[in-house]
Parts: structure tokens; C-alpha cells; sequence
């Protein structure tokens, strides 16, 4: 099995976390909205029906 | 490491049957696992408690003679060398020994795959029309929990003080990146909207042998399936089944070198919690991510810092040691979801359960101005889990290209039907293809043939290293039937 070495320091990467806030902008927002609509709309048509009679239902036995 | 940990998962699914608040959860967990059975012959377990001391020189025949066999046809043992059983209330799948968490998340994958057909099965064996639905996630939003557990062998040797010192921060602030998420709480914990894991609420002690009631986060169950003298199994309970592959690798690889580093006396004094129970909670019920910590001297901190310094511990140890690819990616992977985690929780939906579904939760909320506890949410919270890929909304995610996989659908498929090839779950998995009318019973540790001579014969595997297919495969080529093989293993001794 090949070996390697990690050079790279962790608590570089940590660092630049809080600096790489990028701002989306608006159409990009836009964007991301509509694709969760029509993601929200494919789910409607498979969910269960009833959806409170179904959770009511659902009960199951401990286990491990 | 290089050599690799053996590690593996066990899963129990949520059953029901729609439009049936009655029905009998052993009677159709039973007819999942024997309608999977009837596709191949029914090898049964065996509870053989008998371990031989040492096999060290590898497969061997042991002894001949009564075994004590499970009747109940409610286990059995499949081509890959899992075990699909039925335990409690639940079909249970529990993956062939792998060595590292590529392949353990792989075969993790692969039970969800044969839940859908064996739930096909069980629905024709029953001749029900209503349609039976399997869950892979771990609690009914109503106090009841079922377990998605972890084993790693670990040496005896090391001193189980410093495995429960290391192990409990290590597992109350993992929660971030291992949670598949849950609406809601349970077991009499404060009510919340939404919580990163489906299990914290059910734990309630430090460390202990239980199970099923006052959870320990260490959980001290010990039988190694392997040498005791020189292993033990870990067994972790604290847990959630996860669907997204990524979070599998990530949940098992980063337990696997933690385990590593405290073995290899590698990580510095640990951080020790006042109170780890109630952090268990407290982490579980903050997606926000700020909740502090309380340590014993007092200083407070986040799961995220707790988990950067356990990370950076790890790491360092980890480079000085030098380590496989497999594990520099674990390392890889654990560095990127601590820095997303830090930036924006929502950033790591294409990698992690609870996020992502927090984020699909969210997008309902909006739109219907859904309150946290509306059936709709609630039903979301549940389907999310479906494992059939037509209900699954994990897999609507994964069809949209929300999630980023590990997997192609061609390798979950094989792992399927071929075991792993650098463990003796190798062993088991090709006896049960070639010689499965001779096999009659199997276990971890043993396999029990009847050849049609007077005594059964069992072969032992005491070493999950050994039954490899580097070790067996020019044993079974020039074996075709079960009793050659049989022969030349007895022939084999000395």
C-alpha cells in the first residue's frame, strides 16, 4: 500500500474558514429558490397521502 | 494502521405495513428475512458458543459433531457474507467483516439494497396487498429507538480507561457529522423544532453493557468474534443509520483513527466533560451549532472546537505514523465537513443526512408555513428514510444531484452478491455461492458443513484476517463440491 506523508497544517485551513464568506448574488438566490420549488413539487407527488394518519400509525418496537 | 482495523456496521430498519396500525412487526420482520432466504437455500445461524483457543495457522476443521442450531429460519447469511436477521421487532442487517471505511460504508450501502428486494420477497410471501415500507433511520418520533451500531476490533491490550477517556468528547461532539436528523424530541427531553440526531435523546449514561433501556455512550459489550486474548470489538451504539455515503465513511474512518491514535498512545490527555450525558443532548439539539460545552475545570467550548482539536491531535499523530490512501482521504474529508460546518451548516447537505434535511424541511416550512410539528413534517421527516428509491426522498436528492456519492450504483449491486476479499468474510461469502446445499449453519467465526457423513463438520475462523481470497480461493477452484474442500482442509493440519 502506498504511503504518504500530510504536509498540509489543519489550523491553516481553520483560519480561512471565517474569511470565505462569499455573498450569492441575488440571481444566484433566485435561482436556488426555483430549484427547490420544483424539487418540493417532484416530492409532493411521491410523499404518502395521508400524512397525518400515516405518522399516527407509525409506531415501532424498541430494539438492540 | 497500513494493516487496516477490521470495523463493520450492524442496521436495524423501521418497519410497517400501510394502512395497518396493527400489524405484526416479528411475523413481517420474519417474512422480509425468509422471503430473502427463499431466493438462496436457508443456511441457518448457529449459537455455537464453543470458541477454539487459536486457529492461528488459519481455516483448519476443528471438531465434528451437535451444534446448536437456530430452527427459527429467521437468520440467515448471503453471498457477500452479511448476516440479514430479524432481532427484536426489526430486520437487521449486519455487513461482512471490511478493513477499512470505504469498503464498510460500501456494504453499509449494499443492506439497503437488499431490504428493497427482500421487502418484495416478504410482500409475496404474505400475499398482502397494502404495501410494507422499510426505514433505515432509528427512532419513531414516539420514544422508541432501534440501533444502527458500529464494531471495531480493538487490541486488548490497550487499557479500556484510556478508550472511554478519549472516546467520550470524541463521540458527544461527532454528533455534527454524524446525525441523519429528527423533528422534534423524545424521551421526555425539552421540546425542540428540529435535532441533529435521531438517537441523542435515548442516552442516559456514561458507560455500561445495556442496550435497549439507559443507553451508555461507551457501551462495554464485548464478544470480538476473534482471539479474545488479543481483541476486543468495540461496539458503538451511539449512533445513526445514515443514508449519504460520504457521512458513513466519515463517521466510521474518523472513529477508526481515533482509535488508532489512542492505541498508538498518540493523542495528549483528553478533554473531559462535566456532564457527557447531558451534552449528548445539548449538541443533538443545537443545528445552530453554538452550544458550549462544559469541561471539568470549566472552560467552555463548541462540538466544532472539540472536534478541531481532536482532529488536529489525529492528524499529527497520523502523519508522523504514515497511513494508506483510504485514511489520508478519511483525514481529507473530516478537515473540509469541520471547515463547512464552521462556515454554514447548509453548506455540507451534499454530505451529511441531518443537513440535508433540514434544508428540504425548511424549504416545506417556507412555502406552507408549516409549523415543527405538522404531520406533513413529520411524514417528511419519516420518508426521507424510505429505502424504497421510489419513496426515498434521500434519493430524490441523490436523482437531482444534491448529494454527492461515493458509490455507483453498479458497486452498491455487486457488493450485493460478492464479499469482501481481504477478510474471512471472503470465506463464508464464497462457501455460500459454491457450496451452499452442503452449508448448513454459519456464524462469524464458523462455518458447519453436512458432506452426508455421520457428524457435521464445522470449520472455525477464529482470525478475521484469515479466509481471505488470497489465503482460499485456489482451495475452493479445486474443490467442487463441499466435501473436497472439506478433505483438503482436513489434510491440511499439522
Amino acid at each position: 500500500m502506498a504511503e504518504q506523508k500530510r504536509e498540509r497544517s489543519s489550523s491553516e485551513r481553520r483560519g480561512d474558514a471565517s474569511t470565505e464568506q462569499d455573498v450569492a448574488p441575488a440571481a444566484a438566490d433566485a435561482e436556488i429558490t426555483e430549484r427547490i420549488d420544483d424539487l418540493l413539487e417532484e416530492i409532493d407527488s411521491v410523499l404518502e397521502e395521508n400524512a397525518e394518519e400515516f405518522v399516527k400509525n407509525y409506531v415501532q418496537k424498541g430494539g438492540e | 494502521m497500513t494493516a487496516g482495523r477490521v470495523l463493520g456496521t450492524e442496521t436495524e430498519f423501521g418497519i410497517t405495513i400501510l394502512n395497518q396500525g396493527g400489524f405484526n412487526p416479528v411475523a413481517a420482520s420474519t417474512a422480509v428475512v425468509n422471503g430473502y432466504a427463499d431466493r438462496q437455500s436457508r443456511i441457518r445461524w448457529s449459537y455455537d458458543e464453543e470458541s477454539p483457543g487459536s486457529d492461528m495457522r488459519g481455516i483448519d476443521v476443528e471438531r465434528e459433531g451437535d451444534f446448536d442450531l437456530d430452527t427459527g429460519l429467521v437468520n440467515t447469511v448471503l453471498t457477500n457474507g452479511a448476516r440479514l436477521y430479524v432481532d427484536h421487532a426489526h430486520p437487521e442487517y449486519s455487513t461482512p467483516e471490511t478493513t477499512d471505511p470505504l469498503a464498510a460504508a460500501l456494504y453499509d450501502k449494499a443492506g439497503e439494497s437488499v431490504m428493497v428486494t427482500a421487502v418484495a420477497a416478504a410482500q409475496r410471501l404474505l400475499g398482502i396487498d397494502e404495501r410494507m415500507i422499510v426505514h433505515k433511520n432509528n427512532s419513531d418520533g414516539k420514544g422508541n429507538s432501534y440501533g444502527a451500531h458500529e464494531n471495531y476490533l480493538i487490541a486488548r491490550a490497550t487499557p479500556f480507561r484510556d478508550i472511554v477517556g478519549h472516546l467520550t468528547p470524541f463521540f458527544v461532539s461527532r454528533q455534527i457529522f454524524t446525525g441523519s436528523g429528527k423533528v422534534g424530541a423524545e424521551n421526555g427531553r425539552p421540546d425542540v423544532g428540529f435535532q441533529i440526531t435521531q438517537r441523542a435523546d435515548f442516552f442516559e449514561e456514561e458507560v455500561g453493557l445495556e442496550t435497549t433501556l439507559k443507553r451508555p455512550i461507551i457501551n462495554t459489550r464485548d464478544e470480538p468474534h476473534a482471539d479474545p486474548g488479543k481483541y476486543r470489538r468495540l461496539h458503538v451504539i451511539i449512533g445513526d443509520a445514515t443514508l449519504n455515503e460520504v457521512q458513513t465513511f466519515l463517521k466510521l474512518g474518523t472513529t477508526a483513527l481515533v482509535l488508532a491514535a489512542i492505541e498508538g498512545g498518540g493523542l495528549p490527555g483528553p478533554v473531559v466533560l462535566d456532564d457527557p450525558v447531558r451534552e449528548v443532548w445539548s449538541v443533538s439539539h443545537d443545528p445552530t451549532l453554538r452550544h458550549r460545552l462544559t469541561t471539568n475545570d470549566g472552560t467552555r467550548l463548541t462540538a466544532l472546537d472539540l472536534q478541531w482539536s481532536i482532529f488536529e491531535d489525529v492528524d499529527r499523530f497520523t502523519r508522523t505514523t504514515g497511513v494508506s490512501a483510504v485514511w489520508i482521504q478519511v483525514l481529507d474529508e473530516w478537515e473540509r465537513i469541520l471547515t463547512d460546518l464552521g462556515r454554514d451548516p447548509a453548506s455540507t447537505s451534499d454530505r451529511l443526512d441531518w443537513t440535508a434535511k433540514l434544508r428540504l424541511l425548511d424549504g416545506y416550512r417556507d412555502r406552507d408555513a408549516l409549523g415543527w410539528d405538522d404531520g406533513k413534517i413529520r411524514l417528511l421527516d419519516l420518508q426521507y428514510h424510505d429505502v424504497d428509491p421510489g419513496r426515498s426522498l434521500y434519493r430524490r436528492l441523490v436523482t437531482r444531484g444534491h448529494i454527492r456519492r461515493l458509490f455507483t450504483d453498479a458497486e452498491v449491486e455487486r457488493a450485493v452478491s460478492d464479499p469482501p476479499q481481504d477478510t474471512r468474510a471472503y470465506f463464508r461469502g464464497a462457501c455460500v455461492t459454491r457450496y451452499r446445499d452442503a452449508l448448513v449453519a454459519a456464524n462469524w467465526d464458523s462455518l458447519i458443513f453436512d458432506i452426508g457423513e455421520e457428524t457435521l463438520k464445522r470449520v472455525p475462523m477464529m482470525n478475521p484476517l484469515r479466509g481471505t481470497r488470497g489465503h482460499v480461493e485456489k482451495l475452493l477452484d479445486s474443490s467442487p463440491d463441499a466435501a473436497t474442500m472439506i478433505r483438503a482442509l482436513g489434510g491440511n493440519d499439522g
